[in-house]
């Protein structure tokens, strides 16, 4: 008896979406194992990891909160990922627009610009900044053929020492005890609340927003099916003439635009001033959603919901049952290594070798 | 089944069984290969002939059924088994590395130790069978031709018993098609068996010497194809008669596309330099450029196609307007179509559906308004190509990797006529497609030609251009012959003016059938 993968003929549309179900209970196996080794009791640390943290009120709108950054740069990753373009480096995009973003806000919000006319400078601003910075990558790319996945990357150690200059130097609260952070935003920069005693705010509405325009995007609109064929079949996209340089600068910038407006989400969201870190990662986790999601915008919201829970677990386990919060990072790398390997599913039937069969 | 009881046969198949999701590819085929035959196999694309090869060489395994090989039961459990039994297989669709060079290609397919003074015996070999080879070059430099001297090569090279050929001459010319056929016969005198599997019926019956015909998955007939004609072998195999194409003289009208000392470096240390390249394609006319590949075809096509884009706009002119600076969607703008050589990855996505594919290409017929795609025009549009020309799919929805290679090119050539073109320029239109799928395929492009639309068809078939054009013209070491009319022409000239860029085969006798 030998197991062996057999080539389907065609794709199997069951094994699309039994994929991500299947890694995440191996996922959930790999977890039971680890809070067994902690000597913890699993089924308490499941309760405390996946139950615990959305349990309340509070709790459901804290999952929301993180999910909304997370599918807005997956979003935007996922349209440059369907055409080969490997935009690694959206955590120093976001930096980068929570950047312009908290600097529009801290030099306009005191003025008493409207919130109507502040907010929406504020994301211009942010989602500018965003592309700029995965302009470069894009540049370097068509003009040099450098590897976008490097310098993306490397361009985001760039942007947080920038973002961290400014806060400990010319941007600093000079009431803020020395600490290095900007002063908190005025109201008018902040993003109105949408649930009340909670910490979820109108940034979710605009998150589902890009969300509905990107599948427009991928699915209708002539340039994004371009985009899927180059990446299925470069060769048959140089036969129809779709534009490889095109493909690169608007993967990157969508990308990058996404990111930036993720940033000054959470600048004028749960954040509410310039610290020198911004995100807990959102840029790199958004990678995992984008994949565990299929690149399908819808199937993106739900695959950042599930990240976001595994944040939130995180953290729930962190103060519950005093295990390292890089139990996060775990489940994260557990989870795309699980859905990788799934994905064999897709194209190949596994298959039982039987002995010799004899007529 | 074996024609003489007292010898066992080298391969024996009984019963093999294989079901595919609403194809039964193989219904309980029997199958013997004595020593030393050359056995073909017949059938139209999807008669499941491809899956038979794949069972035997242990891509694919059977549901049911039992393989014997020198009379003992065996289990071929992957080509790795196959190639340890000594089977060789020749694939129609190629399986190499681009990025890699021949004898690093060949160097990955045989054992370790094998491997020693490769680069000399690739040369020994490639030399041995007029297989022109170099060992040092990327296999993504070469052409379609090229590429299958090297899977010939690298089987050779293994030694086997028994050599599966999965349509192997249909890049060959006919000088070097005869002198494969020389060393298929040296094979099979010293005791190699041969599986010869082609749509060409006039290279059976001069090589093998025994038939087995499959039609949708089941033995039909057993036959000597020598004591047949190729009119009841056809019948054999689609069960009817064959279409004939009909050609009706035409006058050619105004030049449609014009190509004017059309110069284009090489882009890389193994291609072809195009060195002034002139000729015309009237309305209401088909051009045949005939030509060994690798002398330039490539290079040519990427410059009509758009492909590749020249500084002079005016080498080659569509319709009146210079368009050589234009990529590829303004020229189908003006009025191009252009079937590829290669169906899969390049005329086609392969992973996607007939309905995407179909818009890959055809952007007009209101297929797009405003940047966004009208889904259910891209669909009828699908299905109208479909029907057209009996693409045999489950619909616009069939995945295009899922078609056979015959069926995927006429849904390729369907779809490119499907948008009225004025200039049609087509590669190898017919290769690795059946019979009765070729035909079908020569008179569209004909009825295109009546209609007025300039053809330009690039071909190694010499049969089929001479059937089909009006005007012949070669190609040879990136020059190209003056363009003759093919009533004042004849296949021995054009043989030799194609066997001209590779003087080592000029000696060969030239004959042509059909």
């Amino acid at each position: 008896m030998k197991l062996r993968l057999e080539a389907r003929p065609a794709p199997s549309r069951l094994a699309v979406w039994a994929a991500p179900l299947i890694a995440a209970l191996a996922t959930l196996a790999v977890g039971f194992v680890v809070f067994s080794a902690f000597g913890k009791n699993p089924f308490a640390a499941f309760d405390a990891f996946f139950i615990a943290p959305i349990a309340t009120r509070y709790g459901v709108a804290e999952l929301f909160l993180k999910a909304s950054p997370l599918m807005l740069i997956a979003t935007g990753l996922a349209i440059g990922y369907r055409a080969n373009v490997w935009n690694i480096g959206a955590e120093g995009q976001l930096t980068l627009g929570a950047l312009a973003g908290g600097g529009v806000a801290l030099a306009f919000g005191e003025r008493e610009w409207p919130a109507a006319a502040l907010l929406p400078a504020m994301f211009v601003a942010g989602a500018l900044a965003g592309m700029l910075w995965a302009a470069i990558p894009a540049w370097l790319r068509t003009r040099f053929n450098a590897n976008e996945i490097l310098t993306s990357l490397m361009l985001v150690y760039v942007a947080t020492l920038l973002l961290s200059w400014l806060v400990h130097g010319p941007w600093r609260d000079p009431e803020g005890y020395n600490f290095p952070q900007s002063k908190l935003f005025a109201a008018n920069a902040m993003l109105p609340i949408l649930w009340p005693e909670t910490r979820l705010n109108a940034g979710l509405l605009l998150a589902l927003a890009i969300v509905a325009l990107a599948w427009l995007f991928v699915r209708r609109h002539i340039v994004g099916f371009e985009m899927r064929v180059a990446g299925l079949s470069p060769g048959a996209a140089h036969y129809a003439g779709i534009s490889w340089r095109r493909n690169v600068w608007l993967g990157m910038l969508a990308g990058g635009a996404c990111a930036g407006l993720a940033g000054v989400s959470e600048a004028a969201g749960p954040i509410g001033q310039l610290l020198p870190s911004m995100s807990p990662g959102y840029g790199f986790a958004a990678i995992i959603v984008a994949f565990v999601g299929r690149l399908h915008p819808a199937a993106i919201v739900l695959a950042s919901l599930l990240m976001s829970l595994l944040y939130l677990g995180g953290e729930s386990a962190q103060v519950n049952l005093a295990l390292p919060s890089a139990v996060t990072g775990l489940f994260e790398g557990t989870l795309l290594f699980f859905l990788l390997a799934a994905d064999v599913l897709v194209n190949y039937r596994p298959r039982i070798a039987r002995a010799a069969k004899r007529a | 089944m074996a024609d003489s009881p007292a010898v066992v046969p080298r391969l024996a198949l009984r019963g093999i069984t294989k079901r595919y999701p609403g194809v039964l590819a193989n219904d309980h085929v029997d199958l013997d290969v004595l020593p030393g035959e050359i056995h073909a196999v017949l059938g139209e694309n999807g008669a499941g002939k491809s899956t038979l090869m794949k069972i035997i060489y242990g891509i694919v395994e059977p549901d049911a059924g039992a393989i014997r090989w020198e009379g003992e039961p065996v289990q071929i459990a992957s080509p790795a088994r196959a190639r340890k039994l000594g089977i060789g297989m020749v694939f129609q669709h190629f399986s190499l590395f681009e990025t890699l060079t021949v004898a690093d290609n060949i160097r990955l397919a045989l054992e370790p130790g094998q491997a020693r003074q490769l680069r000399q015996r690739i040369r020994d070999i490639s030399s041995r069978y007029g297989l022109a080879l170099t060992p040092a070059r990327r296999v993504h430099t070469m052409s379609v031709g090229e590429r299958q001297r090297v899977e010939i090569v690298r089987c050779l090279l293994q030694k086997p018993r028994l050599l599966i050929m999965d349509e192997p001459t249909s890049v060959l010319t006919p000088q070097a098609t005869l002198r494969l056929f020389e060393t298929l016969r040296m094979l099979a005198g010293g005791g190699v068996s041969i599986l010869y599997i082609s749509h060409k019926l006039d290279e059976i019956r001069a090589l093998c010497t025994r038939a087995t015909v499959l039609r949708a998955g089941r033995v039909t007939g057993e036959c000597d194809p020598r004591r047949e004609t190729t009119a009841s072998l056809a019948r054999m195999m689609i069960g009817g008669e064959l279409p004939h194409t009909v050609h009706r003289e035409a006058p050619a009208g105004a030049p449609a596309l014009r190509v004017h000392r059309l110069d284009v470096p090489a882009d890389d240390p193994f291609g072809t330099r195009l060195a002034g390249i002139s000729f015309e394609v009237r309305e209401g006319e088909i051009l045949g450029i005939a030509g060994v590949s690798g002398n330039g075809q490539k290079e040519l096509l990427a410059a009509l196609s758009g492909e590749r884009t020249l500084a002079r706009g005016d080498a080659v002119t569509l319709c009146g307007a210079p368009v050589a600076s234009l990529d590829p969607l303004a020229r189908r703008r003006l009025g191009l179509a252009f079937i590829p050589e290669d169906r899969l990855g390049r005329g086609a996505v392969p992973e996607m559906s007939l309905a995407d594919n179909a818009l890959l290409t055809a952007r007009g017929d209101g297929n797009v308004a405003h940047g966004f795609i009208r889904a259910r025009s891209v669909v009828a549009f699908a299905k109208r190509t479909i029907a057209a020309f009996g693409v045999k799919a489950s619909g616009p929805d069939a995945v295009a990797r899922t078609l056979s290679g015959g069926n995927l090119q006429k849904f390729i050539v369907g779809r490119e006529i499907g948008q009225c073109p004025k200039v049609l320029i087509a590669a190898q239109p017919t290769w690795g497609v059946d019979v009765g799928a070729a035909a079908q395929i020569r008179q569209a492009l004909i009825d295109l030609r009546e209609r007025g639309v300039a053809v330009l068809v690039v071909s190694e078939e010499l049969d089929e251009l001479i059937e089909i054009c009006d005007r012949l013209a070669v190609i040879a070491q990136g020059r190209l012959s003056p363009a003759k009319a093919v009533r004042e022409t004849s296949a021995e000239e054009i043989g030799l003016l194609m066997a001209g860029a590779t003087p080592r085969e000029t000696h060969a006798p030239v004959v042509i059938t059909g």
